[in-house]
């Protein structure tokens, strides 16, 4: 970067809007730079997501065609990572895989965090009856085992990647709701939000345009840390066959298939195991570096 | 203008302010002064409307106040809270901050109207898309007065207007509040500790202690030490110590 | 008389985005057993002295001195040993606050009795009958009540008695209040100071009251250190503050209003830039 861009996004001084925004948002990111492992998990995450909507011009193989002269090929140059046990290649099934299980986490993610974020703020700024009643829905749902409630769902309802998204949505919104809440007791009573009030704003607006902003930073390094816990649970349901239904690749269905195989051809189950494993600990990473930089009561 | 009767406040079981009452005349300051505690805050937060659990009467220029309050009430009514850290939204620009009153009440001409708030402020042009955290104490402050000035209210309520801040900047503060209150013909209430303050600002005041009102007071006689209740004579003794 | 802090050419940065801001820029004074007062307005540098001389700032502080040292303890180049042996040992600190700087969830009593076992010899018996010593020393009325009570029990003056008896629970030699009184209401604040006054004198400590408030500084110490930016404007005798030469401390006498005379505005304070000039 020039060094004029960088004293125009430094400055004291901002003379435009878009000028101001840019340069709090540069000063976050020179923050987040700070700390190596944060930009290691990003980059991770950035990779991956690359290589899930890449997956067409990276794949070998069509992941779906089988070649059962050809199973549990260790890896090779004709298989970078062998075959699976109908001789599927499993390179290609990974990049197709990723599609299906990040987006399943994006799709979750999607639902959840807007639904936690209104009810917990509606429920913090109302207070009182409303606050009540919001607050026992969420504990409802919050009482549940996460992982029963959702084979619950999906047993319901027929088994298939989007019923595991509804299902999983269903079961991780609470935590958010109780957070959003939380942080918008304390936001309530201080004096800017009593600022605002004073203008005459109705209660949607101070709730959306005041309080959700202060209630983001926090969520969103929530959601972060929780997205290694909906990749699991992911894979936990496509393990028990109630999630993505095969042929579909998908990273937890494909460790379920072949598990049979942990002992002589181990490479089959691992390699989807380690897909789970990077992903999850590079949204962790990702997540802790976002709470250094954005919860001001670390500051 | 402003007419508290018989106000009494409640948090849960505490009766903070026992029936108190005070008239303001329009163009008036008046004073609340009292040790903390003493339910002056209270008061002002509850004419405000920021405070649900009262009864007694309020008018705001021969309206009876209830306890919801309309949008036209937040145009005619403004307030300046004591700590200019805690009262700007720490995510919002000076700009954003500015132009949320006007959008609230559908005020047009936006533009200018931030722009001159600024300049009424004395606030330099390029503290306009500055975050709370880029700008000093007496800076901060500044900004407050210009929210509540943005949309032309006929009533300010301060609220320790300048005891989060330097003597040198309180100066400056004090200074721009009556010079705004002279121009715009504003019906101000102040709350403070600080006798000096109240005295300087204020023509008449009231001295609280216990959730009441002990004494009310015109600006001569406390100058003048005219003062018959112990309380208000023991707050002027120490004010007079302090200033050495 | 040997001097209890000397403090010669002291710097203190601290690190920015854009480089570095001078918080202390070259500044020098000695304390013996006496009240002194560092009074400048926000920003002026006066806390991060205290600070600097405890070695209570942040990691990222770049501090410099040609002398910083406590008795005759060489402050920055001392183990962290040492340190801790000086801090709340043989210096103690009373913050703005009590609220914040008293343990919430421990009795009044125990945490003055743990201050006193963390540098004296003795029991939990001893402790406690020292604790209840103390609590007398700083005029609270009722101290077998005040012993066994919380933090959010006591009021705010007498949160900061309950602090100032901890502080002198390891009989230090040197007590460093920053601004003790600001959060307490007038009447409340001058019996503190009153107070802080007269156990120092009656202890033989030295005393470094950093405050904003100048007049309430200069009727509790002897002598006064006028802070700007980062410099030391001016060090004078608090009796001759009304003589007081230096612009900026005579701009901050005058622009307070004030209830025996009455004035339509109020001088504000014009800041020369002059006063921001390396003084030698």
């Amino acid at each position: 970067m020039s060094a004029s861009t960088r004293d125009w996004l430094l400055t004291d001084t901002p003379a435009s809007r878009s000028q101001a925004k840019w340069g709090r948002r540069y000063q976050l990111w020179l923050a987040f730079r700070r700390n190596p492992l944060a930009v290691a998990g990003l980059a991770v995450v950035v990779v991956m997501l690359i290589l899930a909507i890449a997956a067409p011009l990276l794949a070998t193989h069509d992941p779906g065609v089988q070649e059962l002269g050809n199973r549990l090929q260790p890896p090779s140059a004709e298989h970078w990572l062998g075959t699976d046990e109908l001789g599927r290649d499993v390179w290609s099934r990974l990049l197709y895989g990723g599609r299906v299980t990040l987006g399943m986490v994006v799709a979750v993610v999607v639902l959840v965090a807007p639904l936690g974020l209104i009810v917990g703020c509606v429920a913090g700024y109302a207070g009182g009856l409303l606050d009540r009643l919001l607050m026992r829905v969420t504990d409802v749902f919050l009482a549940f085992p996460r992982l029963i409630l959702a084979l619950a769902f999906v047993a319901a309802m027929k088994p298939g990647v989007e019923s595991a998204v509804i299902a999983i949505a269903l079961t991780a919104w609470p935590p958010y709701a109780r957070l959003a809440r939380a942080e918008t007791l304390t936001i309530r009573n201080t004096d800017y939000i009593a600022a605002v009030r004073m203008t005459g704003a109705s209660p949607w607006r101070i709730i959306w345009r005041h309080v959700t902003p202060m209630c983001l930073p926090s969520l969103t390094v929530r959601v972060t840390l929780d997205m290694s816990s909906i990749i699991l649970t992911a894979a936990g349901l496509g393990f028990l066959g109630l999630g993505a239904q095969p042929p579909i690749p998908e990273w937890g269905t494909m460790i379920a298939t072949a598990r049979r195989f942990i002992l002589e051809q181990w490479w089959v189950p691992v390699i989807p195991g380690i897909a789970i494993f990077t992903a999850s600990l590079a949204f962790n990473l990702l997540g802790d570096g976002l709470r250094d930089v954005l919860d001001p009561k670390q500051r | 203008m402003i007419g508290v009767e018989h106000l009494n406040v409640h948090f849960g079981s505490n009766h903070v302010v026992r029936d108190v009452s005070f008239n303001v005349a329009a163009g008036e300051t008046f004073g609340l002064v009292g040790e903390s505690g003493s339910g002056k805050s209270t008061v002002l937060r509850t004419i405000a409307g920021l405070n649900a659990d009262w009864n007694g009467t309020l008018t705001v220029a021969g309206k009876t106040l209830g306890h919801r309050r309309d949008r036209a009430f937040f145009k005619a009514v403004q307030m300046v809270f004591q700590d200019p850290y805690g009262s700007l939204h720490p995510r919002q620009t000076v700009d954003r901050i500015l132009s949320e009153p006007l959008e609230v009440h559908g005020i047009p001409d936006a533009e200018a109207r931030i722009v001159r708030a600024l300049e009424e402020v004395a606030l330099p042009r390029a503290a306009r898309f500055r975050y709370p955290h880029q700008l000093s104490g007496g800076q901060r402050q500044r900004v407050a007065i210009a929210r509540a000035l943005v949309a032309d209210p006929s009533v300010l309520l301060l609220d320790e207007p300048t005891s989060a801040l330097d003597v040198s900047v309180q100066a400056e503060v004090l200074n721009l509040l009556a010079d705004l209150r002279e121009a715009r013909q504003l019906t101000c209430i102040l709350v403070s500790h600080n006798l000096a303050v109240v005295a300087h600002l204020c023509e008449r005041l009231a001295v609280m202690q216990g959730g009441r009102i002990v004494e009310v007071l015109t600006e001569a006689q406390l100058r003048a030490g005219e003062a018959r209740h112990s309380h208000t004579q023991d707050l002027i003794a120490l004010s007079h110590e302090l200033e050495a | 008389m040997s001097n209890l802090v000397e403090i010669r050419d002291l710097r203190v940065d601290f690190p920015t985005p854009t480089g570095f801001t001078q918080a202390v820029r070259g500044i020098s004074f000695s304390l013996g057993r006496e009240k002194l007062g560092i009074v400048g307005e926000s920003g002026s540098g006066k806390s991060v002295t205290g600070r600097a001389l405890m070695r209570l700032l942040p990691e990222a502080a770049r501090v410099r001195a040609g002398a910083l040292r406590f008795d005759g303890i060489d402050v920055l180049n001392a183990s962290e040993r040492q340190m801790r042996d000086l801090r709340g040992g043989r210096i103690g600190l009373i913050m703005q606050d009590p609220k914040f700087s008293l343990n919430p969830v421990m009795t009044v009593g125990r945490q003055i009795s743990e201050a006193w076992l963390a540098h004296q010899k003795g029991g939990k018996r001893e402790a406690r009958e020292a604790a209840l010593a103390l609590l007398e020393q700083v005029r609270i009325r009722d101290p077998q009540r005040v012993l066994e009570s919380y933090p959010h029990e006591v009021s705010g003056g007498m949160g900061q008695r309950v602090m100032i008896a901890m502080m002198l629970a390891p009989n230090p030699d040197l007590l460093i209040a920053d601004e003790p009184t600001s959060a307490l209401d007038a009447s409340v604040q001058a019996e503190i100071l009153k107070l802080i006054e007269d156990l120092v004198s009656a202890r033989g400590m030295g005393l470094m009251l950093i405050s904003h408030d100048l007049p309430l500084v200069s009727r509790f110490c002897d002598r006064v250190v006028v802070m700007y930016a980062g410099q030391v404007m001016e060090e004078l005798p608090a009796r001759d503050l009304h003589r007081a030469r230096h612009a900026y401390t005579r701009g901050l006498l005058e622009c307070m209003p004030s209830l025996s005379h009455k004035r339509a505005r109020l001088p504000t304070l014009s800041r020369d830039a002059s006063w921001l000039e390396p003084r030698a």
